[in-house]
């Protein structure tokens, strides 16, 4: 059996393509019924993401399965299918472990690291084992990709650093604040960043909001959003003191703040630190500020720069990540290539003969005067025994080979019968589901 | 039995040392666990050493430089475990085993041996005294390394270097918080030190106040420490100044340890 895998991504196609590929998570049902209906597709998993959209399927043939999938894609979609065949890949074997692996533990992501994506394949593939549309292989399979992903999450860096502007200025703020759940912020000016960030500091705990603007009635609408207070703009200097991170982005042709307020402000509040970011071009707040004991002032530029050191030091975390797949791509693959038919009836038929070597060898041990043929007789008669035995699970597990089964019942003997192929690995797996 | 155990609290802390600087460098649950499980070891096999010793000389051990040295270093671990549990500051660990293991090194060199308790010594107020001493030298040897720290991140937010170090040292305003902890225990406790002292002198020289070196370079770091202590209480100081003066306090402390023999004992 072999697991394939059909999509497309942000890296082979645009969001146009993509939202018309899309499926929604209401109306799953139906296209997963459809896939596993398609001839010779026995299990199937939809992942539908604004990223992107991939199919999990296993198949015996895998040029057909593919392309069964590929022209399903685009006839559930009415895309012709020369329109979407650039932008699909597929990969099948080791390949599709590799990718699906690299897609949990967002190293195939927009933003390298970013943890949404693991979250999304778990709903997608719980709508599969909903509708029963995976079946033992699959099933196993996502379970070993969130544990990859987990470990990957675990082991390396590549989801400790922030890379985004506004987060970048949360986790700066924390390395001066601290806790930031006493804190409060003072936003001057409206802008998408300064919005974005100060809603960054209201989820990061941060306790209340000021908001001021040249027009009170702006300010006023921005407070409602955040439920905090509109400060009138010329009242801005004697409200500064209360606020512990300011936020700047006015569009005012000259500085707003100078080193001598910041001073004022700063012995008014009895020294505690004061974290600014000045988002505004031209500046709002004096370069000088960066002079005053206890002031921290920092533009985008500075923020940005964080940004790019973190996304560099992902890319490092990246290659351990790589490593940490590799390892396991290998491991899963074994458990997956025991689950053919042929291996698993060699297994068996080594598992008997095993044991019945080794219970002849003892009974003829022991025995003193054994007549000259009585071993090889008795050799031939266990043989029988264990031939006879093993006629009617054998024919039925060829047959089954020929019809959807057979996963189930290879499953099953190897269970059973605790057949040696990589018992290890497989001991390792079930622990982790 | 108590140079076994304080061989083994060297020994203890000096592993412990190593792995708190391993900590600066590298990220890990596992580690910072290490580093803190080996300083709890090498603290209680200190305190037996401690004990062992107060019980075989049948008084505390701080009758010399060697003692006092070794009790020193027992309260700046305790004081540091105890900030560690409180504010998850391994890395201020990084800062302050090292002066331990330095103390303890030095002590261990010193002579020692038991000795016939000097008359001048066995009064309860030299107890107290020399008690109260060490642990308020303890909490401002924690808020130097704080200090220390404090003044190296300021530098890093200011220059704008967000290197590894940056990533790893606790925020400003933890700092802030402990280096005050720190001022508002070892303060009154120097305080009541230095009164204990001035009353033993009275009983044991018949005057409060002689005006030695010790007692001159005592009241110096009082006035240092009351200094930061009222800035703070009255306008709130902190930040760069606070940082530096309680650097310098912390030197002139050592002075007063090291530097002035008392001119009765040792």
């Amino acid at each position: 059996m072999n697991i394939i895998v059909i999509g497309l991504s942000h890296k082979t196609a645009t969001v146009e393509i993509r939202e018309k590929v899309a499926f929604s998570p209401n109306l799953i049902e139906k296209p997963l019924r459809d896939l596993i209906a398609l001839d010779d597709i026995v299990e199937g998993v939809i992942v539908s993401t604004c990223n992107r959209v991939e199919i999990y399927a296993t198949t015996h043939d895998i040029a057909g399965g593919i392309a069964r999938i590929k022209r399903f894609l685009a006839a559930h979609h009415r895309i012709p299918i020369e329109n979407l065949e650039s932008h699909l890949y597929a990969y099948h074997s080791e390949a599709a472990i590799r990718h699906v692996f690299r897609v949990a533990s967002s190293l195939d992501s927009l933003v390298v690291g970013e943890p949404q994506i693991l979250g999304q394949i778990k709903t997608s593939y719980g709508y599969a084992a909903e509708y029963k549309t995976s079946g033992i292989i699959l099933n196993r399979f996502l379970h070993k990709a969130f544990s990859v992903a987990k470990r990957v999450r675990t082991e390396t860096k590549i989801a400790s650093s922030a890379v985004s502007v506004a987060f970048a200025a949360v986790e700066l703020a924390k390395k001066i604040l601290g806790d930031l759940s006493e804190k409060t912020v003072m936003l001057i000016g409206a802008g998408e960043m300064c919005e974005l960030a100060a809603k960054h500091f209201i989820n990061s705990g941060a306790k209340g909001v000021m908001v001021t603007n040249r027009t009170f009635e702006r300010a006023e609408r921005l407070a409602d959003d955040f439920a905090g207070e509109a400060v009138r703009f010329e009242e801005l200097l004697d409200h500064l003191h209360r606020a512990d991170i300011v936020l700047s982005s006015t569009g005012a042709p000259h500085t707003i703040i100078g080193p001598k307020d910041v001073e004022e402000v700063i012995r008014k509040r009895r020294f505690k630190p004061m974290f600014f970011i000045d988002i505004a071009v031209p500046r709002d707040i004096d370069q000088k500020v960066e002079d005053v004991d206890n002031a921290y002032l920092f533009t985008v530029d500075d923020l940005q720069e964080i940004v790019q050191a973190n996304l560099a030091q992902r890319s490092l975390e990246a290659e351990k990540a790589e490593e940490i797949i590799e390892q396991e791509i290998g491991q899963f693959f074994k458990w997956l290539s025991s689950l053919g038919v042929t291996p698993t009836i060699v297994a068996l038929r080594n598992r008997f003969d095993e044991i019945r070597r080794a219970e002849l060898e003892k009974t003829v041990s022991g025995w003193k005067d054994l007549p000259a043929d009585a071993e090889k007789r008795m050799d031939a008669l266990t043989m029988a025994i264990m031939n006879k035995l093993l006629h009617s699970p054998t024919s039925a597990l060829k047959q089954a080979g020929q019809g959807g089964r057979v996963d189930l019942y290879v499953d099953a003997l190897r269970q059973l019968f605790d057949l040696q192929t990589s018992r290890q690995d497989d001991d390792e797996l079930a622990l982790e589901e | 039995m108590t140079h076994f155990f304080f061989s083994l609290t060297l020994g203890l802390y000096g592993v412990a040392t190593m792995v708190y600087l391993a900590c600066l460098i590298r990220t890990s649950e596992k580690l910072t666990r290490w580093a803190s499980r080996l300083l709890v070891s090498g603290c209680i096999a200190h305190i037996l050493s401690t004990v062992h010793l107060a019980s075989t000389e049948k008084h505390l051990p701080l009758t010399n430089m060697q003692e006092s040295l070794s009790f020193f270093s027992l309260m700046v671990v305790v004081a540091f475990l105890i900030f560690e549990r409180r504010y998850k500051v391994t890395t201020l660990g990084s800062f302050v085993t090292p002066v331990v293991l330095l103390m303890l090194s030095v002590a261990s060199t010193l002579h020692g041996g038991a000795r016939q308790l000097p008359p001048i010594l066995q009064s309860n107020w030299f107890w107290i005294h020399a008690l109260l001493a060490f642990i308020s030298y303890a909490a401002f040897t924690i808020a130097f390394g704080v200090a220390v720290i404090y003044l190296i991140q300021r530098h890093f937010l200011k220059t704008k270097h967000f290197g590894a170090l940056f990533q790893k040292l606790p925020p400003l305003e933890t700092l802030d918080e402990i280096s005050y902890r720190c001022f508002a225990i070892g303060f009154p406790l120097l305080t009541v030190a230095i009164i204990s002292g001035a009353i033993w002198s009275e009983k044991a020289m018949g005057s409060y106040w002689v005006w030695d070196p010790k007692q001159t370079w005592s009241l110096i770091t009082w006035f240092i420490y009351a200094a930061l202590l009222h800035g703070r209480l009255t306008i709130g100081w902190r930040g760069k100044r606070a940082a530096i003066l309680s650097i310098v306090g912390f030197i002139v402390l050592l002075i007063t340890f090291f530097g002035m023999k008392h001119s009765v004992t040792w």
